[in-house]
């Protein structure tokens, strides 16, 4: 497909995942991510794959464990309250290190919430989530492009450092329609996976586990995984800098939220106001250098996410008190306008110049 | 000199963390045998439960995977749907399969899964420390049933496998019991048939449900359990050949 065609989100991400050599997915139905399921439905048999509609979410997640140590590229996508039950799974992953997709397009919460979109698992997604000290690799795209452009890298980074990247959408993106182009580009370069589980022939039995008893050897394996999690951190953190020349103030967002605020931003420059916005691609690893330097630069941050403040810890922690960061928060399927926003903008700056 | 018994090769030439008496060392042998006879080593995938048999791996060896509590057949299913050519077995204790597990085996026999599923009931959960499982039966003292377990309060014993016989999409149930020689053999046949039908790629789950004998939580000695097993725990899960 080298024509723009018009997609929503979650059936463009389904597209590349199977572009991307998704050899399995599973899923159970939930809203706002039912298209990315019957589009599966439709294609994975279409491209001799496989597809299974699973009794829960705990078992999607456990087929996923199952494909993924068998050395197939596998996935599953839900939205909040079927990625908590998630967690159990997602530890295991992170335990056993295998490489796994998961798509949450998030919704509002706690509990059943609301179908409407939100950013309010950005604690979850970015601090492990489930059980024991480990992480995910959590993309953060914002816009269906982007999507389509971070599934195939998604697959990559989980296979290359074995482990689970989730890709953190929200009901907006899912549901929105946007011209798309889907291309091909040649993908990382990998190491095998001779750790899989192919039936023992012609070498040692390969064991893939998560449970070790034995006097120290779990600390050890949490160190191994902590040192992979560090070479993460040191190469794969991505961020978008916009506008950020002679700006004062620095508004932080990230997906569909950062897409509100760049329309914000966009606005107040043309009014002459000093301002701009770092956009944090990857949440896990979180721009944290970035935003640091950034913090000796600029005199006022300002964070704008879907929540009542998740991702501003992170910039807070980045900032370190070199200058002040407020909080635009809207949670529980709360969506922040382009001129809310501005607002905002026009008092910081109104306050800076002073 | 005639060799009538030797170690099978898939099975691990190493002492087992079992207790005397358990069940588990024997199932674990049987299983490899199957393997063995059937010349599957080299395209089997065995999954471990959490439970007493959770280092399966460190004793069978083939390719092992070692998974959450309960979720077996959904890992198996991940497996086998992918890899339609490898032979999956999942091997659950009764708190594993019966209780955290229902939906898990439940579905995969709904679905018409080809795999094989072995299932160790000694009416117990035995890693934790000897509390009531789904399978326990009435009258039987665990951990948490001090008083010994009443319809009333905790319910009947669950039949796992005259549930599964009912699915189309179960192909073989049978339950076995390692009460004594005639037992062990009986369950081999069993354990075999199941492995067969997935290699012969019958279209469904095959199911052996195993008694066995938990001698340190059921609280007598060996002999004992092997005869607390025919007396008593047959009479709530009855033997023989369920479905198929
Ligand atoms: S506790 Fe029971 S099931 Fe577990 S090893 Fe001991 S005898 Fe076997």
């Amino acid at each position: 497909m080298s024509q723009r065609v018009l997609m929503c989100g979650n059936e463009a991400l389904a597209e590349a995942a199977i572009l991307a050599g998704c050899d399995a997915y599973f899923g159970y139905p939930i809203t706002p991510q039912n298209e990315i399921t019957a589009y599966m439905s439709r294609r994975m048999p279409e491209e001799g794959r496989v597809f299974i509609q699973s009794e829960s979410e705990l078992a999607a997640i456990s087929m996923v464990f199952g494909a993924a140590a068998t050395g197939k590229r596998a996935m599953t996508s839900s939205s909040s309250p079927g990625v908590s039950l998630m967690q159990e799974g997602i530890s295991y992953l992170a335990g056993a290190e295998l490489p796994a997709v998961v798509v949450n397009v998030m919704r509002g919460g706690p509990g059943l919430g609301s179908i409407a979109p939100s950013q309010s698992d950005y604690f979850q997604a970015t601090r492990g989530g489930g059980h024991g000290d480990y992480r995910t690799i959590v993309l953060g795209p914002s816009t269906v492009q982007e999507l389509v452009d971070y599934m195939p890298l998604a697959f990559d980074l989980a296979d290359q450092y074995q482990m689970t990247v989730l890709v953190l959408a929200d009901g907006i993106l899912g549901q929105m329609m946007e011209p798309i182009l889907f291309e091909k580009r040649p993908g990382r370069e990998l190491p095998p996976k001779d750790w899989a589980l192919t039936g023992a022939k012609g070498r040692e039995q390969n064991i893939v586990r998560s449970l070790w008893l034995a006097e120290g050897k779990l600390e050890e394996q949490n160190r191994k995984l902590q040192a992979k999690y560090d070479q993460i951190q040191k190469n794969e953190v991505l961020c978008e800098e916009y506008r950020l020349e002679g700006a004062e103030i620095v508004v932080v967002a990230y997906g569909i939220a950062a897409r509100i605020v760049r329309s914000a931003v966009s606005r107040a420059r043309q009014e002459g106001m000093p301002v701009g916005l770092i956009r944090p691609i990857t949440l896990w690893p979180f721009p944290t250098e970035q935003i640091s330097r950034a913090a000796e630069q600029f005199r006022l941050f300002l964070t704008v996410e879907m929540s009542s403040g998740q991702m501003v810890e992170d910039v807070r922690l980045a900032v370190a008190g070199k200058a002040p960061v407020l909080l635009h928060g809207r949670p529980g399927g709360g969506v922040p306008t382009v001129d809310e926003i501005l607002d905002i903008i026009k008092e910081l700056s109104v306050s800076v110049k002073r | 000199m005639k060799t009538v018994f030797a170690r099978t090769p898939s099975l691990k030439d190493c002492p087992t963390h079992y207790c005397p008496g358990c069940g588990h060392g024997i199932a674990h042998r049987l299983v490899a045998e199957c393997i063995d006879e059937l010349d599957i080593r080299e395209r089997t995938i065995g999954i471990a439960p959490v439970g007493c048999a959770v280092l399966l791996y460190d004793y069978i060896d083939v390719d092992c995977i070692e998974v959450a509590h309960g979720r077996a057949p959904a890992v198996a299913t991940g497996m086998k749907r992918t890899n339609p050519e490898k032979i999956i077995f999942s091997y659950q204790g009764d708190g594993d399969l019966a209780s955290i597990g229902a939906a898990e085996i439940l579905h995969a026999g709904h679905r018409g899964e080809q795999l094989t599923v072995i299932f160790i009931n000694n009416a117990i959960f035995g890693m934790t420390g000897g509390q009531m499982a789904p399978t326990t039966t009435l009258g039987q003292v665990t951990a948490t049933t001090p008083r010994g377990r009443t319809a009333a309060e905790q319910g009947y014993p669950l039949q796992v496998s005259e549930i599964m016989a009912l699915l189309p999409g179960v192909i073989y149930v049978e339950r076995t019991a390692l009460d004594g020689a005639a037992g062990v053999r009986k369950t081999k046949k069993a354990i075999k048939h199941a492995f067969e039908l997935q290699v012969e790629g019958a279209e469904g789950l095959a199911l052996v449900e195993v008694l066995s004998p938990c001698p340190t939580y059921w609280r007598m000695p060996p002999a004992k359990a092997t005869e607390w097993i025919k007396t008593e725990m047959t009479k709530v899960f009855p033997l023989g050949r369920l479905k198929g």
